[in-house]
């Protein structure tokens, strides 16, 4: 059951839930990423390379390639001044609660991750955007932001190499539009959190107008391990194409709802069943958001799936955060869609009218149905509004990402919808 | 006004930012551990501390859903409605404090005890139903399991 793996972002974390502080994290090999880059003199583009060619691709849903966005940066005496290297921290995604193990029980680890990647873009300045309601992460990350000032990890001449990083923890004042990049830039320059119209992107014109790479904390977590044991061994820990391992969760009516490191490219079945331990007695399984209030539902013959972000954009989903939600036969489908879409209404920042608008609207219909209210039509209205927040008709993927549950909702729980319709009521009611 | 410890906790957050206005959240944030909430004289002091108009400082403080432009109760409660929590009969626990408060969503009690808000997910999906009660979070919640957590907070 736990496997013969090597488990890089997890293995060093105290099971009691304690933080590993700076003393625990050195003893395990900790701040050894860091050392070696800046030893052994490799420069900022052989890491970027480095990272690169472990095909570590971004965790905080999209899957971007990671030494590919940080290759964006331009390099040299004569850019913008300074360069600046943002940790993605506000983990607000519905289902979602990998982040915050990796902040509360292994701070250092994001923290040299932070020099690393700062490292190989040439930034000056570091921020960690965390939300609101981390309390415990706050606390922890900033006692182990002040060790490692402490002990000059941090600061001017890292090491005595010439090497500077600052590094601040910007704590939010709440929002989900927030963990878009470039709503989390505006809000890090005390706006409020609208996201930009692109291009320009972050890595040429970010905050303050200045070079910028946004990473996910997971991301940043697996950089020290890929410096110190290279881009092959990373790009082996996973059964797939898409290297590393991967946080994977599960939550909803599962018997052991919970959080584990596996290879990337373990089957959904596998976290299902195996890690999970199925579904809880007297519920059955109708299907499940593999990542993310975002992403589309997969049903019984996806199970077999490898999650890994490449195998589910072939099956019509998203891999998204990796933290599956599990829908059982005990609960509505539609009320589910109803709340995430209520979600996404109330989240929404305003500024396009196919998001603020539609979003309302098919919040409105979905409660009518629940409510018994359900007008013949509604469905293809609904089908209709999520057309509308199609890519591109948006300033940002919160509109596309609330209408992936929605129309695979409709696809796969038709008869449900339909139910709710014709008898004039909700049928789990 | 502001205190003195309030400009002194602002300038150490201002000195992380190349730009004065960008420090704005975390004044307010500043303000409101403080005093509980953000006043309309509290909006005035921090624009005039960061040279910025009212107006600004309020489309920023009415943005963000942490910052309180209403006065709370000693204690805030927010109880997570998405998802997974919902899935998990978040429906029961927001009853149960409905009733046990005698209060709904975005009002105080009339001993100003608790104030009762809901709050998307709070990254404790695999312990849900999860509640906040100030800085501490409740997961795994229960009728009894919230009865026993709230009598911390007098
Ligand atoms: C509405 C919205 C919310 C997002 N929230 C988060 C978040 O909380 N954390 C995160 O890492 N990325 C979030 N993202 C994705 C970021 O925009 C960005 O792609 C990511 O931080 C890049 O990091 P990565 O390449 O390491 O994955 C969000 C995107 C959108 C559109
Ligand atoms: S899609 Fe929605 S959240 Fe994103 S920018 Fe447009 S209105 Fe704002
Ligand atoms: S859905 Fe309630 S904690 Fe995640």
């Amino acid at each position: 059951m736990t496997g013969n793996f090597d488990k890089p972002l997890t293995e060093r974390m105290h099971s009691d839930g304690s933080v590993v502080d700076l003393q625990a994290y050195e003893q395990a090999g900790g701040y050894q990423a860091i050392r070696k880059v800046l030893r052994t003199g490799m420069t900022p583009m052989e890491v970027t390379e480095e990272v690169k060619n472990s095909n570590l691709r971004g965790r905080g849903g999209a899957g971007f390639q990671t030494g590919l966005k940080w290759s964006f940066v331009p390099r040299g005496k004569d850019i913008p001044n300074p360069t600046y290297l943002i940790v993605n921290a506000d983990e607000m995604e519905p289902g979602t609660f990998k982040d915050r193990l990796l902040m509360e029980r292994d701070p250092h680890q994001l923290i040299e991750g932070a020099m690393v990647a700062g490292f190989a873009i040439e930034a000056d300045i570091g921020y960690i955007f965390l939300r609101g309601e981390y309390t415990l992460a706050a606390e922890r990350l900033a006692r182990a932001i002040a060790e490692a000032y402490e002990h000059h990890y941090l600061g001017e001449n890292v090491f005595g190499s010439g090497y500077s990083l600052e590094l601040h923890l910007h704590i939010s004042g709440g929002r989900y539009i927030c963990g878009d990049e470039t709503g989390l830039l505006n809000a890090l320059e005390g706006k409020r959190a609208n996201p930009r119209s692109k291009p320009p992107f972050p890595p040429s014109v970010g905050l303050f107008g200045k070079p910028t790479v946004v990473n996910n904390v997971e991301t940043i977590c697996c950089v020290p391990h890929i410096i110190n044991r290279g881009a092959e061994w990373f790009k082996g820990l996973g059964r797939t194409r898409d290297g590393g391992t991967k946080l994977f969760g599960a939550s909803g009516k599962v018997k052991r709802p919970g959080l584990w490191e596996l290879p990337m490219g373990t089957t959904v079945r596998e976290i299902l069943e195996e890690y999970a331990g199925g579904m809880r007695d007297g519920v059955k399984f109708r299907g499940l958001l593999p990542g993310g209030a975002s992403t589309d539902f997969l049903v019984e013959e996806h199970l077999d799936l490898p999650m890994d972000f490449s195998s589910l954009d072939k099956a019509g989903s998203r891999m998204g955060t990796g933290t599956m939600i599990v829908l059982d036969d005990q609960t509505c489908p539609v009320g589910m869609t109803w709340n995430l879409t209520h979600f996404f209404a109330q989240e929404s920042c305003g500024f396009c009218t196919p998001c603020w608008s539609g979003l309302g609207w098919a919040e409105r219909i979905l409660k009518s149905m629940e409510e018994g209210h359900g007008q013949p039509g509604d469905l293809d209205k609904l089908a209709f509004q999520t057309k509308m927040w199609a890519p591109g008709h948006t300033y940002c993927a919160l509109a596309p990402g609330a209408a992936e549950p929605v129309q695979s909702a409709l696809k796969y729980f038709h008869d449900d919808f339909e139910r709710h319709i014709s008898e004039h009521r909700c049928p789990w009611r | 006004m502001l205190t003195a410890e309030e400009i002194q906790e602002i300038e150490t957050e201002a000195g992380h930012y190349p730009k004065r206005e960008a420090v704005c959240i975390d004044a307010l944030r500043i303000v409101q551990r403080h005093r509980g909430w953000v006043s309309d004289d509290s909006v005035h002091d921090i624009a005039e501390h960061l040279g910025m108009s009212d107006t600004d400082v309020d489309s920023i403080a009415t943005f963000y859903n942490l910052i309180f432009r209403k006065p709370v109760g000693r204690h805030v409660v927010m109880v997570c409605d998405s998802v997974s929590c919902w899935i998990m009969d978040y429906d029961r626990v927001k009853k149960h404090l409905h009733e046990r408060l005698g209060i709904e969503y975005g009002q105080t009690t009339s001993d100003e005890r608790f104030t009762m808000l809901p709050i998307v997910c709070l990254g404790c999906c695999d312990h849900a139903p999860a509640m906040m009660v100030d800085r501490d979070l409740h997961s795994d919640l229960d009728p009894q399991k919230i009865d026993s957590a709230l009598e911390k907070y007098k």
